[in-house]
């Protein structure tokens, strides 16, 4: 057999930018789930980060278009989709979807935030005072009756924000799954799979920031807390690892006219990141890893750096499966009888640093807004519990 | 950015003055072609195409692999000449006695396959068959490029030609991926997204496709469908036809005569 590529097909025209889209899109999704699952399903061990991943899924979702709108041929008419939509076109969907998301997040970052605003208005000064009042929007009233009210459209804001999460990462998959001249992109688990893979991410990325912050910040990471975190990771990834272990059996199972070129793409094309990184190294260790404190007896400081470890895997296996994904499904033939390739640019419109920039970029909005709405609240020290005596 | 195709159309399409002009911009490379597609009838024009249906029929039976029409439509439609972009091009499958399929489109054919390497490429093989085949886009009828286009740049004509507004395509190139044969790129000069329109602004003037015009043995052939007489109507009511990848429901319409199985 000869190789064999369609002569257009020689350039990969979805490069590293979109590879940098629904990781960030993933982020965003999971880590507004974790906060949910404080404000919605009342999981009270999450709390110490509740208030942080609200305000890290709204950094990374103000991020996420970016590199869209960079990859564009013509950014100028990027309004074009908001515009005259061709609702047929599931891409046509994401302006309204990410819109109607970031009202939602922003509405809830209000109103959990409120009381902070509030307070920093009355006790700041100067253009301190300035900033906060406007931030206020004029509200001051922080007694109980209102924040009460507030607490029930937190939950309401947070019970429709699951939903949405799910609309725009389960949208990123359709994109993807939706292609039937793709071999290795068309299947409907397409949409399922991005959607628990953006929870795993979400949560590992928040276990990661987390314990960092804390270490800056000098404080006791909430072990708790962390454990916690650490077990919806595991549960979430299991579940993400057997959709994407399942698509790829049911395909070789089936074995259609694509599949020895499908078969080609994981063992002689993407083996290393898609094997190796997003199997290996992003899924089955961490659920190794994580699974090790629960069984063996250890030193606590210990079981955390295990977490951590795992969490920093998860997320560079996400990454590593976005790639395979974006690129790998770029990679075969149309023809089915051969592959092109592609090997990312330093420099330039989708190269690495432009990437890089962007990938960076979340993390410096995210500490604007933690330094504006400071997200970690006063420990408040339990009620000491008095020995009793006789 | 000069006028579009569109436009072009629009102040072409306004009198005779048009037909009388564009012969004359027939490149003067393929005047000394001599085609016997020149003596096909085209019997559309702008005022009753709503009633005609195109088609195009390949006969892979005729082609000889000269890649004369690869050149003829970069010239004609100013297409990028490096190998990436091609509104159409010409695929040479050779199988051998165990069956084992050899595909190659050096250049997208725009050379010929007659050089000396390539004549020599297959020479220890025991080839049992080998035919060339042009390739160009389909003209969906269910076209996957205009359903995924976020901003509905790209549309049907009432004619049924799949054609790309070079003022409304942002360059997202979901098209590109969409189309399962590969017949679109993105322009690197123009940042749009790109593709063959059977020559457009030729057929809405009674002319013929650039390609059609400078095939020198028939085997691409262009016509009215709707109208009996025409020899693509002919052809497909007495010869077997196939479309490339029948499965993926995108109803093509262009039709090969010749379609082998290890045709993708």
């Amino acid at each position: 057999m000869s190789e064999f590529i369609y002569p257009n097909e020689a350039l990969v025209e979805w490069d590293l930018l979109i590879v940098v889209y629904p990781y960030i899109t993933g982020l965003v999704a999971g880590s507004f789930i974790v906060s949910s699952l404080y404000h919605v399903f009342g999981l009270t061990r999450l709390k110490p980060v509740a208030r942080f991943s609200l305000i890290t899924a709204l950094a990374f979702l103000l991020v996420c278009p970016l590199p869209l709108l960079v990859h564009l041929g013509q950014p100028q008419r990027a309004l074009e989709i908001f515009l005259r939509p061709n609702v047929a076109s599931a891409m046509s969907g994401f302006g309204y979807i990410w819109l109607m998301y970031l009202l939602i997040v922003i509405a809830e970052v209000w109103l959990v935030f409120r009381p902070d605003i509030v307070r920093r208005a009355s006790s700041s000064q100067g253009t301190r005072k300035t900033i906060y009042s406007a931030l206020s929007l004029g509200v001051s009233d922080l007694s109980e009756k209102s924040l009460s009210i507030d607490r029930k459209l937190i939950k309401a804001l947070a019970l429709t924000g699951i939903p949405a999460a799910s609309l725009l990462h389960g949208y990123v998959g359709f994109i993807f799954g939706a292609v039937k001249a793709n071999a290795w992109w068309t299947t409907p688990l397409m949409p399922i799979i991005f959607l628990l893979s953006a929870v795993v991410s979400g949560i590992a990325l928040l276990m990661v920031l987390y314990a960092v912050v804390t270490k800056i910040r000098k404080e006791q990471l909430d072990r708790e807390c962390f454990h916690s975190l650490a077990l919806w990771l595991g549960g979430f990834l299991t579940l993400a690892l057997a959709l994407e272990g399942l698509e790829v059996l049911s395909m070789a199972y089936e074995s259609d006219e694509s599949w020895p070129a499908v078969s080609r793409l994981i063992t002689e094309k993407i083996p290393i990141t898609y094997l190796g990184v997003q199997f290996g190294m992003g899924s089955l260790l961490p659920l190794l890893i994580l699974g090790i404190p629960e069984i063996v007896r250890l030193r606590e400081q210990t079981k955390t750096t295990l977490r951590f470890g795992a969490a920093v895997l998860v997320l560079i296996g996400v990454f590593a499966m976005r790639w395979n994904v974006v690129i790998g499904g770029q990679l075969v033939s149309k023809s089915l009888r051969g592959f092109s390739s592609y090997s990312p640019t330093l420099t330039g419109q989708g190269g690495i640093l432009m990437a890089l920039v962007i990938m960076l970029l979340p993390f410096i909005v995210l500490a604007l807004l933690a330094y504006l709405l400071p997200p970690w609240q006063e420990k408040v020290e339990p009620p000491r519990q008095r020995k009793l005596s006789f | 950015m000069g006028i579009t195709r569109r436009d072009f159309i629009r102040v072409g399409g306004l009198g005779l003055l048009g037909l009388t002009i564009i012969p004359g911009r027939i490149p003067t490379a393929l005047q000394d072609i001599v085609s016997p597609g020149t003596n096909q009838q085209v019997r559309t024009s702008r005022s009753d195409s709503k009633a005609s249906r195109w088609r195009f029929v390949v006969d892979i039976r005729k082609c000889i692999g000269c890649g004369r029409c690869v050149k003829a439509c970069k010239l004609e439609n100013d297409v990028p000449l490096q190998p990436e972009y091609n509104r159409t091009w010409v695929e040479r499958y050779v199988v051998n006695d165990s069956g084992e399929v050899f595909v190659d489109s050096p250049n997208a054919g725009i050379d010929g396959f007659s050089a000396d390497y390539l004549n020599t490429k297959y020479q220890n093989l025991k080839a049992r068959k080998s035919f060339f085949v042009p390739k160009l886009c389909n003209q969906c009828q269910r076209t996957p490029c205009i359903q995924v286009c976020p901003v509905g740049a790209t549309y049907h004509t009432k004619e049924g030609i799949v054609l790309v507004d070079r003022k409304a395509c942002i360059g997202c190139r979901y098209c590109i991926q969409a189309c399962p044969y590969g017949a679109r790129f993105l322009d690197p000069r123009l940042k749009v997204a790109d593709k063959c329109t059977w020559c457009y602004h030729r057929i809405t003037r009674g002319l013929l496709p650039a390609c059609v015009e400078a095939c020198p043995v028939g085997a691409r052939v262009f016509g009215d469908i709707t109208d009996p007489e025409s020899t693509v109507s002919s052809m497909t009511r007495e010869e077997p036809t196939a479309v490339l990848k029948p499965d993926l429901g995108t109803e093509p319409s262009v039709d090969y005569i010749g379609l082998d199985k290890v045709i993708r």
